[in-house]
């Protein structure tokens, strides 16, 4: 196997979510000489961002987006400490917490494995979690992206007092504000004063890697 | 254990020995993006059709959630239960975790109203158990606290004895009008999750023998063919002692799903209404 095929097979079975075998060819593409990087971007992103364009379509669904989600985490586990090693940047942090209130967290755990098949660094505080917990992560953590999860119409409120506090803590311009949840709108997340809102976590995926890129080259500019 | 609710002119009676108990869904801004536009400009015009299409599919209550961000819940649901009132005769479901919009929605409704939900939180219980008992009407309790939503049927029953020992001892609510949502979970999540549903439905059942109901759609949410996952698992849950399900009635699959099992678990006598669903089924075609 060359190392063409190899990144071809790995993209492969990434869309499939087969775990043991995207494992076993990020070890045989380490062992060929591929760095971590040309495994990431070359085969592992481009086949999950494949996933997550088969799900916006309909053609793929919730447990294959998970199981694809999953097999990238495995060979993430892999190549993270040798990118921290060689200096590589994960693709950015994304603190992640169910508000003070609030219980639910299938979908939040959703959109967690589909960032971390991004190669985002996730942190998740669970549920339940109360503003001065988010600004005391942010302060630890110091995230890109902190993204608050909702599931009734009564804890969606919580949005609000999260972002007053990281006012009050003078971090709102220290990182990007991403929320959703069942019942969470576009409107509801601009009237809050969010930076995004996604229905799905396909799409939640999409926004973050979209407002970092944006915040990033403002940044520069 | 019959659960009764009430319109001023009909009657349904939930329970074991009873036809299932088809609560319909549709009247629910979640996830319905012109819907939510609609409910926040004042217009509730587009309920008549939910309230139609539900009541020809088959629906025996109709469940009723004006939770709109950035509207007022406690007036839209006022409207809302006025508005269904006049259209239809089916008992309302009065679905809200605000507990103004359900004090508003009791107030203005006719009869004895199901109220979705309370879960075991000891602040939502004695928020919500005081306004049920006022107006007597019936309660769906959701056993989840503050801490978690349960994942183990043990620990979900036990939540469950906890609202059913409050709702009785502490607020005299009658034990047959509380009933309990054993948590319908997405089989797409995790294929583990409606096996844990149908053992806490057989668990509540034989422990506490209470009527049950439960988001039917929450079940297929994310996979395809809903309409299949959704009239196999119904009657599953129907033999493991599920007695009602808020569900999508204007999907025929659905309601001739459950309507089969009421006649596979001997609950329609000589199978009068399913031959008679039939016919009338039959008459439409050659008309």
């Amino acid at each position: 196997m060359n190392q063409e095929e190899l990144l071809k097979q790995m993209y492969e079975a990434t869309l499939l979510g087969n775990a043991p075998v995207v494992l076993e060819l990020t070890n045989a593409g380490l062992a060929m000489g591929l760095t971590p990087e040309i495994l990431l971007f070359d085969s592992l992103i481009p086949s999950l961002e494949e996933v997550g364009a088969r799900f916006e379509r309909g053609d793929f669904f919730v447990p294959e987006m998970l199981i694809a989600g999953r097999a990238m985490a495995g060979a993430l586990e892999v190549l993270r400490p040798l990118m921290v090693a060689t200096g590589v940047e994960p693709v950015g942090t994304f603190l992640m917490g169910t508000v003070k209130g609030d219980v639910h967290d299938i979908g939040k755990n959703l959109v967690d494995i589909m960032l971390e098949g991004a190669g985002f660094h996730v942190i998740d505080l669970g549920v339940q979690v109360a503003p001065e917990r988010f600004v005391e992560a942010i302060v630890e953590h110091k995230p890109d992206i902190v993204g608050f999860s909702a599931f009734l119409t009564t804890t969606m409120p919580m949005f609000k007092a999260n972002m007053n506090a990281l006012e009050k803590a003078g971090l709102r311009n220290e990182v990007i504000v991403m929320v959703g949840g069942a019942p969470v709108t576009q409107e509801y997340a601009d009237a809050v004063g969010a930076d995004g809102y996604a229905a799905d976590a396909s799409a939640a995926v999409k926004l973050a890697k979209d407002l970092l890129a944006r915040r990033r080259s403002v940044a520069v500019a | 254990m019959h659960t009764v609710i009430s319109s001023p002119t009909r009657e349904v009676v939930i329970g074991p020995d009873q036809p299932f108990c088809v609560i319909g869904e549709r009247i629910n801004p979640t996830g319905r993006k012109i819907f939510q536009e609609q409910l926040r400009a004042g217009d509730l015009s587009r309920i008549a059709l939910d309230v139609a299409q539900q009541v020809a599919g088959g629906a025996t209550v109709l469940d009723v959630n004006m939770g709109v961000p950035l509207a007022d819940e406690v007036e839209l649901m006022v409207q809302a239960v006025t508005m269904i009132q006049e259209l239809t005769d089916l008992p309302l479901c009065l679905d809200s975790s605000v507990i103004e919009a359900l004090e508003a929605g009791l107030s203005t409704y006719q009869g004895k109203a199901l109220v979705n939900s309370v879960t075991a939180e000891d602040d939502r219980l004695a928020a919500i158990l005081p306004l049920v008992k006022r107006h007597g009407a019936a309660i769906i309790a959701l056993p989840n606290d503050e801490f978690e939503i349960p994942y183990d049927p043990e620990r979900r029953l036990e939540l469950a004895r906890k609202v059913v020992t409050v709702a009785t001892t502490e607020y005299g609510i009658a034990l047959e009008d509380v009933l309990i949502d054993p948590l319908a979970m997405p089989i797409g999540a995790d294929t583990s999750l409606v096996i844990k549903t149908l053992e806490t439905i057989e668990l509540i059942a034989s422990e506490l023998g209470v009527n049950m109901t439960l988001g039917a759609s929450n079940v297929s949410f994310g996979m395809p063919d809903r309409a299949t996952l959704g009239a196999v698992f119904l009657p599953l849950a129907m033999r493991a002692g599920l007695t009602s399900a808020i569900m999508d009635a204007r999907s025929s699959e659905l309601v001739r799903a459950v309507r089969a099992g009421d006649l596979l678990l001997d609950r329609d006598p000589w199978g009068g209404a399913w031959i008679a669903a039939h016919r009338s089924q039959r008459a439409a075609g050659e008309s």
